[in-house]
């Protein structure tokens, strides 16, 4: 909300300087995004607290000046000569503005025109030129008369982007002087939270800094002048259902002239944001903005018409579903059954609390004027807000609740603006159906609550000292504080809720950085591990370890998007949203793989070579449950180079292979391998499988005793024709976290250090191409028993030498005894075992 | 010439002999084959001292002497060319296989933990140190545990803050703060005292812009027990902010809102980017904002099984990729998810 500061002034005294009020101001919980100035100008070379803009009017430069005498420009229609004092020297000042153009050639004026000067040599805004560009006043020659000052605009001034004529000040403004101090000022644009509501105007913001700067708050005194026929008889109030409608005020101006309001209103109303209107329309919208309840004027005579001649009776109702209401700003709303109007015996005349019918507003020919001033329940405007996608000024403060005794405050302060600035006699009386009232809450505190919620000592008169500022009534019996919410807020709740409430007000006014910071005294709870996190931590550390880049991708994604790894695709059931943000991301994700997937299309021509893997979520519906499964998977993507660089050393004579360096499915398999080995989950196995991600001849599912945990492999050719993936081979593996993790314990057994020397030894077996490797690792294992420690495949070879359909498998084997240094006679005897036992159930044959 | 002197006068031959000759040798090989010429088996010297068995007695114990002199002085001539040789040789070499040592050098593939995990481990490292132990729960959760135990009924104004992903089924949501995980954490443990950080994916309805993504981490803390005060909610904050931001991080607190935390407090930090000058990162207002908090709403209490009476608590919670991007400056909160390789690289 923009607050102007000389506004807020009418309420308080404020000697601050401006950064500071907006530091107060910030710290008792009315965040300052801008200070906007408007004339007053702010300490230079300090640091600035506040973003901060607009335009400082230097106090020698502008000024203001009387225009005594409009002449016509000898050489220009649309230019006029001002005879211009400014309290020191007349001049003479060429403008062109239109709203100078009635006065011109009438001699010199009976009441002199006061206006904004700026001198030769003044800054200001650019009035030409879009938005606000500074500029310095020249000296020129215009149509050849001599310019060197100006009768400035508000866009020249800052004000406002009003442009159109200059700025005619009130007839008592003293000529002379400087501008700065007859209506400098500076605008604050404060963030209003929710349960500040009662702060969404400029009493409420005075208040506020009343009470932290502890000064009297000059309350208005909502009098009015009547001086017209009384309003009873002449309208009624019929309300149909309080909750939904606790008060309702009517007021009637009569006789209203539909003028400009004073200069000073409609600064303030556009330095507020507003825009001024007429004096009717803009005595509405001030006591909006200074008292903070939202006002609708009728069209008296249009609801006389519409009621047959009689006086109208206002029924407030909820609409009947379909019903419909144009609104004044030409939107016709279909209405819900839900939403609350205010009509009359002929049918809508507005959208309550939100927007008045275009029927009944007031017009230039109005001339009498009904004034609503009323409360209403702040849900229910939200809802009706909401489903009729309504927004305003009314709406917003609506929407957050407005005290029905702040209604009539509004509703007197109205009608005594409206009558001053249009001319209109007040009737005497007011219509007020107040059918519930607001039962202002009572809450009791103690020293011992704020203690234990602040853990500040305060003693009840200091308590009551800092919440009075604030016009809560308090009685002090004892220890505890009897605490009268004042009535103009709503936000204070009973019971413990109250309490914390009050707490917060008492913190606020003692200030928030007043309060010292502890440590937590408090017992600890009691203390547990967290496997899960614990073992997580571990395995993101073992794939970073291996010099994999982990990735977090989107959870939002789409079914068709999932569907572009696989080549056949279940009918799964998704998590979808109701409001997506865009059609690309409108169903929680099922597959991780997608997504890591969709992030190395993206990279992969960024890089020679991609290893990347993400943990998260997946999102599984269930049959009857409300919340879809949510379980972790792992996927891991590996393609192209190998990322180690380096460097080679060729020359004519060596080969220049590059093939090698390419990632293939065993750089994956043994990741995989490392991963369980160094989680210490023994047994990992990986058997030929057939996903429909994966090449069949390339694919393993990755299992684990009897679970199944993943599935690994190259990418299916026609699945890598989807994406824009170069033409080397990708490998992925997608693995159910939670399963793995269950599976790894707490801690493994070391082994001691042998300390007797291995016997080593190679051997070469020649079987045929059909039998996969670890069928013959795990017969040599077998058979070798407990002095074969180790075995690990170290060349595979194929070639005429060994005969047509035909490997060579050549192994190192490690014997080792734990309780002596093993002869080579003990293990050569182990391995006659392993030959004789694969040559009978592989045909295997030893290459010699 | 007695035989004694025939000896003397051979060895001292094979002595100038073997001197001269060493000088000539290049190579240790050269050098080993002479020392077997000049002192092996066989040699003038062996042979000499032979020789010197069959001299009579009393001239043995002289010429002995000699000999032994003369072996003596050869040996260390030929040790001492060995060592020149070596050092040669080895000067050489070092010479020869001299590298340039501006090549690049041979960088092993290294992997990284995405930015946004990075950070979150970051923060809840300082607060595990302080006894916070991490909750998980789930990233969709129902509006009641969103919204409705966090104080916030059916069009409830605060709501406002919160822009929201529903999902077809009307009460199923994706949470937009960690915050729901205060009530499954207080149902789980109550009457427990609780000290425990809930980290984890949120998601907000906001179009993506340099400075919004609709999902996000968050990292929220709770504490609740018999005597925690404001006072204890300013001192862990203030602790996480030296230790995050620096240990002469200014910090000050001011009034926020947040309907599940009564009284609420921002926290913010003076701008470590230009120490509250004002600068492009804090827009000019030398503070950021880093975290909302306060103490745990009565009405929330209660809806976690524990007495507002008796207990209290306080709650705070921060965005994590927000705090990364203040710390390394980042200008785009977009890539993040992004995942552009030459982002992920950089940390």
């Amino acid at each position: 909300m923009k607050i102007p500061l000389s506004w807020l002034k009418d309420f308080v005294d404020i000697d601050l300087g401006l950064e500071d009020l907006a530091h107060l101001l910030t710290m008792i919980g009315l965040e300052v995004d801008e200070i906007r100035l408007v004339g007053l100008s702010v300490a230079q070379n300090k640091k600035h607290e506040f973003p901060i803009s607009g335009l400082s009017w230097e106090r020698d430069k502008i000024v203001v000046a009387q225009v005594n005498e409009v002449m016509p420009h000898p050489n220009a229609d649309r230019l006029v000569l001002c005879r211009l004092l400014d309290g020191e020297k007349e001049h003479i000042v060429l403008t062109g503005a239109p709203n100078l153009y009635p006065y011109k050639g009438q001699g010199p004026l009976s009441t002199p025109l006061k206006v904004p000067y700026a001198k030769e040599g003044a800054q200001i805004y650019d009035g030409h030129q879009p938005g606000q560009v500074l500029t310095i006043l020249k000296r020129a020659k215009i149509r050849g008369v001599e310019s060197y000052s100006m009768i400035c605009s508000e866009k020249e001034l800052g004000i406002s982007d009003e442009h159109e004529g200059v700025i005619i000040l009130d007839a008592d403004a003293p000529t002379g002087e400087a501008l700065v101090d007859y209506m400098g000022d500076a605008v604050f644009d404060i963030d209003i939270q929710p349960n500040m509501a009662r702060d969404a105007c400029i009493l409420g913001v005075a208040r506020e800094i009343a009470a932290a700067t502890d000064k009297p708050l000059r309350k208005p005194k909502f009098e009015i002048s009547t001086d017209g026929a009384s309003i009873k008889g002449k309208a009624a109030i019929k309300i149909t259902n309080p909750e939904l409608n606790p008060r309702f005020v009517l007021g009637l101006v009569y006789d209203v002239k539909h003028k400009a309001s004073p200069y000073w209103v409609g600064r303030r109303l556009r330095l507020a944001g507003m825009r001024p209107i007429n004096s009717v329309v803009d005595a509405t919208n001030y006591a909006m903005l200074e008292i903070g309840e939202p006002l609708h004027a009728f069209d008296y005579d249009v609801l006389v018409e519409r009621a047959g001649g009689k006086p109208p009776t206002i029924i407030t109702r909820v609409a009947q579903a379909g019903e419909k209401l144009t609104t004044l700003d030409g939107v016709e709303h279909v209405l819900d059954d839900f939403n609350v109007l205010v009509t009359d015996t002929a049918g809508a005349l507005s959208v309550a609390g939100i927007m008045g019918g275009a029927e009944s507003e007031v017009t230039d020919k109005t001339v009498n004027v009904l004034l609503e001033g009323a409360s209403w329940n702040y849900i229910n405007i939200r809802r009706t807000m909401a489903s009729q996608r309504m927004d305003s000024e009314a709406g917003y403060r609506m929407a957050r609740g407005v005290h029905p005794e702040v209604a009539l405050m509004g509703e007197k302060s109205c009608l005594q603006r409206m009558a001053q600035w249009s001319e209109g006699k007040i009737a005497a009386d007011l219509v007020d159906e107040y059918p519930l009232v607001y039962s202002d809450p009572v809450v009791q505190v103690t020293p011992a609550i704020v203690r234990r919620l602040l853990g500040i000592e305060l003693s009840p008169h200091q308590i009551t000292a800092l919440l009075k500022r604030l016009e809560f009534e308090c009685q002090v019996d004892g220890d505890v504080v009897t605490v009268n919410s004042p009535p103009h807020r709503m936000d204070i709740g009973t019971g413990t809720t109250g309490q914390a409430d009050v707490v917060e007000e008492i913190a606020r006014m003692y200030g928030y950085d007043n309060i010292p910071a502890t440590r937590m005294a408090d017992m600890l709870p009691p203390q547990r591990n967290n496997p899960v996190v614990e073992k997580e931590d571990r395995l993101l550390d073992l794939l970073v370890a291996m010099g994999l880049q982990e990735v977090i991708s989107y959870r939002l994604t789409t079914p068709e998007r999932e569907a572009r790894p696989y080549l056949t695709v279940a009918d799964a059931p998704y998590v979808r949203l109701q409001n997506p943000i865009s059609l690309e991301r409108s169903h929680l994700r099922r597959s991780l793989l997608a997504s890591v997937l969709e992030t190395v299309e993206r990279n992969i021509r960024l890089t020679e070579g991609l290893a990347l893997f993400e943990i998260g979520p997946v999102f599984l519906p269930e049959e009857g449950q409300e919340l879809p499964l949510e379980l972790r998977r792992l996927a891991i993507v590996l393609t192209g180079k190998r990322q180690a660089t380096r460097w080679k050393v060729s020359n004519a004579e060596s080969a220049n292979s590059t093939a090698a360096q390419d990632f293939n499915f065993f750089d994956l398999k043994g990741i995989l391998e490392m991963l369980f080995e160094a989680l210490h989950l023994d047994g990992i196995a990986f058997k030929p499988d057939d996903f429909s991600a994966f090449n069949p001849g390339k694919c393993a599912s990755i299992c684990l005793g009897e679970h199944q945990l993943g599935v690994m492999g190259e990418l299916h050719p026609l699945v890598k024709e989807r994406y824009d993936f170069s033409n080397v081979a990708v490998i992925a593996a997608d693995l159910h976290l939670d399963a793995l993790l269950s599976m790894v314990g707490v801690n493994s057994v070391v082994g001691s250090i042998p300390v007797f020397p291995p016997v080593l030894e190679d051997i070469a077996l020649v079987v045929t191409e059909d039998i996969p490797a670890d069928r013959i690792i795990n017969l040599i294992y077998q058979t070798g028993g407990k002095l074969l420690v180790d075995v690990r495949l170290f060349d595979i070879f194929r070639g005429k030498q060994i005969g047509e359909g035909k490997k060579s498998l050549a192994f190192s084997l490690t014997y080792q005894a734990v309780d002596r240094t093993l002869t080579d006679e003990e293990a050569a005897a182990v391995r006659n075992r392993i030959v004789r036992r694969l040559e009978q159930e592989l045909g295997a044959k030893l290459r010699s | 010439m007695s035989e004694k002197n025939k000896i003397v006068m051979k060895l001292k031959d094979v002595q100038s002999q073997a001197e001269q000759e060493i000088k000539k040798v290049v190579t240790i090989d050269d050098l080993k084959a002479l020392q077997i010429k000049f002192m092996g088996t066989g040699s003038p010297i062996d042979i000499a001292f032979k020789e010197i068995g069959q001299l009579p007695k009393e001239e043995r114990p002289s010429t002995g002497q000699y000999a032994n002199q003369v072996k003596q002085i050869v040996d260390n001539t030929f040790a001492k060319c060995i060592e020149e040789i070596k050092t040669t040789t080895l000067q050489r070499v070092l010479i020869e296989e001299r590298l340039d040592i501006t090549l690049p050098g041979y960088r092993p593939a290294i992997g990284r933990l995405h930015p946004a995990t990075q950070a979150l481990r970051q923060v809840c490292r300082i607060f595990s140190d302080m006894g916070f132990q991490i909750f998980r729960s789930t990233e969709t959760d129902t509006d009641y545990y969103n919204f409705e135990m966090l104080n916030m009924p059916a069009h409830h104004p605060a709501r406002d803050k919160w822009d929201t992903f529903y999902t077809t089924n009307p009460k199923v949501l994706l949470r937009t703060h960690t915050s729901p995980g205060q009530i499954h954490a207080m149902r789980k443990y109550v009457p427990e005292p609780i000290r425990v950080i809930l980290p984890g994916m949120c998601y907000r309805y906001e179009q993506i812009s340099a400075s919004h993504e609709f999902q996000f981490n968050q990292l929220e803390l709770l504490v609740v027990g018999h005597n925690i005060t404001f006072g204890d909610l300013k001192g862990t904050l203030e602790d996480f902010a030296r230790r995050m931001f620096g240990e002469n991080v200014r910090t000050r607190f001011r009034p926020g809102y947040f309907p599940f935390t009564e009284p609420s407090a921002e926290m913010d930090i003076e701008c470590f980017v230009c120490g509250g000058s004002g600068c492009q990162v804090c827009k000019g207002a030398g503070w950021l904002e880093i975290l909302g908090s306060g103490m745990v709403h009565p009405v929330v209490l209660q809806n976690g099984g524990y007495d507002p009476l008796e207990y209290s608590g306080y709650a705070a919670g921060l965005g994590t990729e927000r705090i990364c991007m203040l710390q390394r400056r980042i200008e785009d909160i977009r890539y993040f998810w992004q995942n552009d390789i030459r982002f992920l690289e950089q940390f």
